[in-house]
This record gives C-alpha cells, sequence and structure tokens, in this order.
C-alpha cells in the first residue's frame, strides 16, 4: 500500500481529504504551540550563543596574533635601527680616528704658527721717537730778556740743526717702516695656513655635529620603539608593506634572470647528461640546469652571508673574522667556476643550436644563408651573459632577505585582517540564526492563524465585562 | 660519520624513489608502399621522413621500411637508428639517416605485390624490441593489400600500444567509380588496428605533419 493511499481519507475525493489533513495538522501544531516556540527560540538561541563564542574565540586568537605581529613588527624595527645607529657610531669613529687622531700635531702646527705671527708682530711694532730735547733749549733762548742779535742766530742755528735732524729721523722712520711692512708681508701666508687649518677643523666639527644629529634622531625613534608606541609599530607596518612589495619586485626581475640563465645552459646540459633521460617527468638536463642556477644563488647567499650584507643565516655572521674571510674566498671561487662552466655551456649551446639549424635547413632542402648574421656577435653575448648573470643572482640575497622579513610583517596583517572578517562573519551568522528563529515562530503562528483567530475573539469577549466594570467602578 | 653515511643512504633511497620508471622516449616505424604506381608518392615520403628527423628527440628511435611482396622480414628495413642520447652525435646519425633514405628514393624499385600486414608485424616486433614509451606505426600507402598467392595474412593483429597512422592514402581510379571500396579499405583496417589493441588514425593533408605524432 503506497503513501498515497494511505493519506487518502475520504476515498474519491483526494481534496477533502487534504483539507481534513490540513485541519488535522492545524490542530496539532496549535495544541503543540508552546512547546514548538520554546524549542525554535532555544534553538536559535543555541545558534546564536554558538556562533558568537565562535565569532569571540576568533577574536581573541586575532588580538594575539597583532600582539605577536606588534612584538615581531618593533623587535625587527628595533634590529635595524642598532644597526643603523652601530654605522653611524662606526663612521663617527672613523671620523674621529681620520681626523681628530692627528690632533696634537695639528696643536703643535697653530702653536707654532701664532708664535711665528707673534714674533714677527713684535719685530713689526712702530719704535715710538725719542722725545724732542732740543724743545726745551729753544724755549731757554726764547726767554732771553735782550734783543740782542745773538739770540736770533743762536735760533737760525737751532732751526737749521733741526730741519737736518728731521731730514734724518724722516728717513730713519721710512726705513723702519719699510722693514716693518717687509715683516708684515711675511706673516700673509702663515696668517693663510692659519686660516685653511682652523677651516680644515671646522668642517670636521661641523660632520661631527651632524652626526650626532643624526645619531639623535635614530635615538629618539629607537626610544620611540621600545616604548612599544602605536606610532611607531604603524610606521614601522608601513615601511615593512613598501618593502615587502618593492622586494617582490626585484625578487621578480631576478626569477626572469634565472629563467634567462635556465634558458642558456638547459640544451647544452643534455650533451652532459643525455637529451633522453628523465627524473619523474622531467627531462634530467632540465632538471641539471635548474640545479646549477639554484646552487649560484644558495652560493650568493652565503657570499653575501659572509660579507655581512645579510643576516639569513646568524652561524655565517657569528663566525670569527678569520673563518668569514675563508668562506667569503670558497664561495666566491666557487661562483667563479660556475660563471666560467656556464659561459662555456653557453658557447657549446650556440654550437649545438647552429648545428641543428643547419640540418634542420638541411632536412627543409633550404640554401644555408651563410654571413647573413655575424656568427660572433650572439656567441659572445650569450657567453657573456652566461659569465655574468650567476654574479647578477648574487644580489638575490639582499632583496630575498627584505622579502622574508616583512612577508612575516605581511602575513600576520593579512593574517589578523582574515580573523577580524571570519569574527564578523560568525556574529552575523549567529545573528541570523538568532532572527530566523523569530521568523520561523511567525511563520508558525501564521500557518495555525485560524485557531489562533478563535482564541483571541474568545479572549476578547471574556475580557470584555470585566472591562466595562471596571469602568463602572 | 655513521650520521652522514645513514644521510647519504636514505638520500640517495629517496632519489632510487623518484626515479621515473616510465620511458619518455618515442619509437617510429615508417612503412613505405613501392609497389606499382604509389611508388611515384615516395617524394612525398621524403619530406615526411626529413619532418620526423627535425621532430625526433635525442634517444628516440626511427625505422624506415619498404612495403613490397614479402614485407615480414628485416631485408626489407631501408635505415633504421636509435637516436644518442646527446643532440651533437643524434644530428650526425640524422644526417647519416637522411643519406640512406635519400639514395633508397633515388634506387627503389616497385613490387609487384603489397604486403601491408607483413609490414605491420615486422614495424611491431621493432618498436616492442626497441623499448620506446610511445610507439607509432606510419603507413604510407593507398592500403590496398595485394598478397602473393600462397602468404597467409587474414589473421588478427597484436598492435598493443601502438598508435597507427596511415598517410597519404590515395584514391584509386577504382575508388572512383565506387567510393565504398575505398571507405572500406580504411574501415577494415581501422577495424583490425583497433581489435589488436591498437589507435588508428588518417593524415591524407600533408601540410599538417605535426599532427602524425599526436597521441
Amino acid at each position: 500500500m503506497s503513501l498515497t493511499k494511505l493519506l487518502i481519507i475520504w476515498p474519491g475525493s483526494p481534496v477533502l481529504s487534504m483539507l481534513i489533513w490540513i485541519v488535522v495538522l492545524v490542530v496539532l501544531l496549535y495544541l503543540a504551540r508552546t512547546p514548538a516556540h520554546k524549542a525554535i527560540y532555544s534553538l536559535s538561541r543555541v545558534i546564536r550563543n554558538a556562533f558568537r563564542l565562535m565569532s569571540k574565540s576568533v577574536l581573541l586568537a586575532e588580538e594575539k596574533l597583532v600582539q605577536r605581529n606588534k612584538e615581531v613588527l618593533l623587535t625587527a624595527g628595533m634590529e635595524s635601527v642598532e644597526r643603523l645607529i652601530e654605522r653611524e657610531f662606526h663612521r663617527v669613529n672613523a671620523v674621529v680616528k681620520r681626523d681628530l687622531s692627528g690632533y696634537p700635531s695639528l696643536h703643535q702646527a697653530l702653536s707654532d704658527q701664532t708664535t711665528r705671527i707673534d714674533e714677527d708682530y713684535r719685530e713689526s711694532s712702530e719704535v715710538p721717537p725719542p722725545p724732542p730735547g732740543w724743545v726745551k733749549a729753544v724755549e731757554a733762548v726764547a726767554n732771553l730778556p735782550s734783543q740782542d742779535s745773538t739770540v736770533a742766530n743762536i735760533l737760525n742755528e737751532i732751526h737749521k740743526t733741526t730741519v737736518s735732524q728731521y731730514k734724518s729721523a724722516m728717513e730713519e722712520y721710512r726705513k723702519s717702516m719699510a722693514v716693518r711692512h717687509t715683516l708684515l708681508k711675511k706673516m700673509m701666508p702663515y696668517w693663510r695656513k692659519l686660516s685653511q687649518t682652523l677651516e680644515h677643523v671646522g668642517k670636521t666639527i661641523t660632520g661631527l655635529h651632524e652626526r650626532a644629529n643624526v645619531i639623535d634622531n635614530r635615538m629618539k625613534e629607537y626610544e620611540d620603539i621600545r616604548a612599544h608606541s602605536d606610532k611607531s609599530a604603524r610606521m614601522l607596518t608601513a615601511s615593512s608593506l613598501t618593502q615587502f612589495f618593492i622586494s617582490a619586485l626585484v625578487l621578480l626581475i631576478a626569477i626572469g634572470g634565472a629563467v634567462i640563465n635556465f634558458n642558456l645552459i638547459a640544451l647544452p646540459m643534455s650533451e652532459m647528461v643525455g637529451g633522453g633521460s628523465y627524473i619523474g617527468s622531467f627531462k634530467t638536463s632540465n632538471v641539471a640546469a635548474m640545479v646549477i642556477i639554484l646552487v649560484e644563488v644558495a652560493m650568493g647567499l652565503y657570499l653575501m652571508e659572509s660579507l655581512r650584507i645579510t643576516r639569513l643565516f646568524p652561524i655565517i655572521g657569528q663566525m670569527d673574522d678569520k673563518m668569514r674571510t675563508r668562506m667569503i674566498w670558497i664561495t666566491f671561487s666557487i661562483l667563479l667556476i660556475l660563471a666560467s662552466v656556464e659561459a662555456a655551456l653557453a658557447y657549446m649551446r650556440d654550437q649545438i643550436a647552429s648545428d641543428m639549424q643547419a640540418l634542420r635547413q638541411s632536412l627543409a632542402a633550404v640554401e644555408s644563408t651563410a654571413g647573413v648574421v655575424n656568427s660572433w656577435i650572439p656567441t659572445v653575448g650569450q657567453m657573456v651573459m652566461g659569465f655574468v648573470l650567476p654574479f647578477a643572482l648574487t644580489f638575490v640575497a639582499i632583496p630575498l632577505e627584505s622579502f622574508v622579513q616583512s612577508s612575516r610583517t605581511v602575513i600576520g596583517v593579512v593574517g589578523a585582517g582574515m580573523l577580524r572578517w571570519l569574527a564578523f562573519v560568525l556574529r552575523l551568522l549567529g545573528n541570523i540564526g538568532h532572527y530566523l528563529g523569530e521568523l520561523l515562530v511567525n511563520l508558525y503562528d501564521l500557518f495555525i492563524f485560524p485557531p489562533l483567530w478563535v482564541e483571541n475573539l474568545i479572549r476578547d469577549k471574556r475580557h470584555q465585562p470585566d472591562i466595562i466594570v471596571e469602568e463602572e467602578i | 660519520m655513521k650520521k652522514l653515511l645513514t644521510l647519504i643512504l636514505f638520500a640517495s633511497m629517496l632519489l632510487w624513489g623518484c626515479a621515473d620508471t616510465t620511458t619518455h622516449t618515442r619509437g617510429v616505424y615508417m612503412l613505405l608502399d613501392t609497389s606499382g604506381t604509389y611508388k611515384k608518392e615516395l617524394k612525398r615520403a621524403e619530406a615526411i621522413i626529413n619532418y620526423l628527423l627535425g621532430t625526433l628527440q635525442p634517444g628516440d628511435t626511427l625505422a624506415v621500411a619498404r612495403i613490397d611482396s614479402g614485407s615480414f622480414s628485416e631485408k626489407d628495413i631501408v635505415a633504421k637508428m636509435t637516436f644518442d642520447q646527446r643532440p651533437s652525435v643524434a644530428n650526425q646519425q640524422k644526417r647519416l639517416f637522411k643519406e640512406k633514405v635519400d639514395e633508397f628514393v633515388t634506387t627503389a624499385k616497385g613490387s609487384a605485390f603489397t604486403d601491408i600486414t607483413g609490414g605491420v608485424l615486422q614495424s611491431v616486433e621493432y618498436l616492442n624490441e626497441s623499448g620506446a614509451g610511445k610507439k607509432y606505426i606510419l603507413i604510407f600507402s593507398d592500403l590496398k593489400e595485394e598478397l602473393v598467392k600462397g602468404h597467409v595474412r587474414n589473421f588478427p593483429i597484436q598492435v598493443d600500444g601502438c598508435n597507427v597512422v596511415a598517410l597519404n592514402v590515395t584514391k584509386l581510379r577504382s575508388d572512383n567509380v565506387d567510393p565504398r571500396e575505398y571507405y572500406k579499405r580504411v574501415t577494415d583496417w581501422q577495424a583490425r588496428v583497433e581489435a589488436g589493441g591498437g589507435s588508428w588514425r588518417v593524415v591524407n593533408d600533408l601540410e599538417r605533419l605535426d599532427s602524425i605524432l599526436e597521441s
């Protein structure tokens, strides 16, 4: 017996049977209204609380992540500023060593020059003329009471003597002035030298002053970071985002270089390892070419690390200078050998390519067009590229370090953002669950509206007399 | 030291595990119909062989054989070669191969009968021996088989894993009278090859040679 047959209560009239079933269902639902409402409400509450709880824990995780990011960022920032301050101190040290270490000799030179100038100055000082003793004699003769002509004679004689003395005194004075001028002229180069020396000292001092200002600014930055201020965290985040994009761009360029390098050496590698052997689904020659390029990149990393340009491997940076120097030479030698091998492979590639071209031409029965392209230019070009690219790839270490360091921050920021969104979505879902519960309750009541309407009518009738009585009272 | 040895052993085992067991080389066996009127088409066949020489890679195998009255024989192989792994040596081998084919094309004599089945059987044997990963049998013929009296060829052939490509299947004069003959020839061969476990294709447009080695 099928379900349809079971549902038909009134045989021959399915519509009537359906109506009877609906009435039965409405009555049953009306009777179960209160517990059904409670069940729906509790379900919606469960959903809302569960989602809210999840949202809260996601927000907590986001907070922790943000905190961790801040710590990572500030630590990285501190390290960076420490490096900068260290470098500035090194520069100051170099300036002090270079310029101020010679200060005693400079002092000696200055004092010698001052002494010479002083001596010359003393020598050039004006000698005061002797006091005129004859003035008193003239006064004594002039005071004689007599009108004697001898007085006039005496005065005349005195006048003559005075004139002649004046002439000789003037000559002597001019001579001494000339000597003084000569001495002052001699002083000029000393003055100039003194001025130059002082200028040099002034420049050094100004340079030191500027360095000191830079150090002051860096120290302020450092103090801000140490104080875990939000401003410094924001600045460091912006800086690391910029670093991330710039280093990603440079890495993309480096990948382009690596691809060109790969194409240069993949074909000739098949001459060494065979063109028909495979590792997995990759040609062995391609894998070998890729391995050579990766080894070059690794050597470049070690070289940069040994030169203390990058700090990806602390163990290399902590090595003593002797060991580091050895490492520099070893990595550089390996790089040089690999670059030479690549240059040779590039040459071989050119040979193989031209051989293949000749074969294809002979197979296509095309006359070779010799002399159309000057063949040594691409050969030399390929060899030079093969030699230079490994060294160029060495510098990948710098953007790689920036990329690795900044990607920590970027991943953290992206992760925190995603967690925030997840928390929002969870909260939204919780609220949707809550309101869906309310909607379900309303829909439930809508489905059983006939008995509810009747119930309301009855209730209204019961309540009406009470109200009238109350009003009468 | 022990740790280092263990590490090397582990690394070598890992690499051994990664080694590819499938062969990526291709084996091509081309059958040239030299019967009667079809001998004139050999110049076209030469162009196809030249294309194959330019396309095949080091490590691949190529053989060219003629279809004559009794083709199930090594004597009918005009030239066969497995190219060296080194591209430079492979190029030299290709030049030699071309010389042999050129010589054959100029000196080939027409045969009275056409034993295509024998040629296919010979090619399957050769390709299986070569150990190629992908096997191609190219039949440069009008597919009209004419056997010497007494030769038995009407049995199922085994061409497991082989891509059989019929090239330049020319229409005969009788086909023009009744085209059903042409279609019957082609479908008969297709049924035979597919029943033997191989795949079947017909390439008549020789301007599109790149579709020959598509699997």
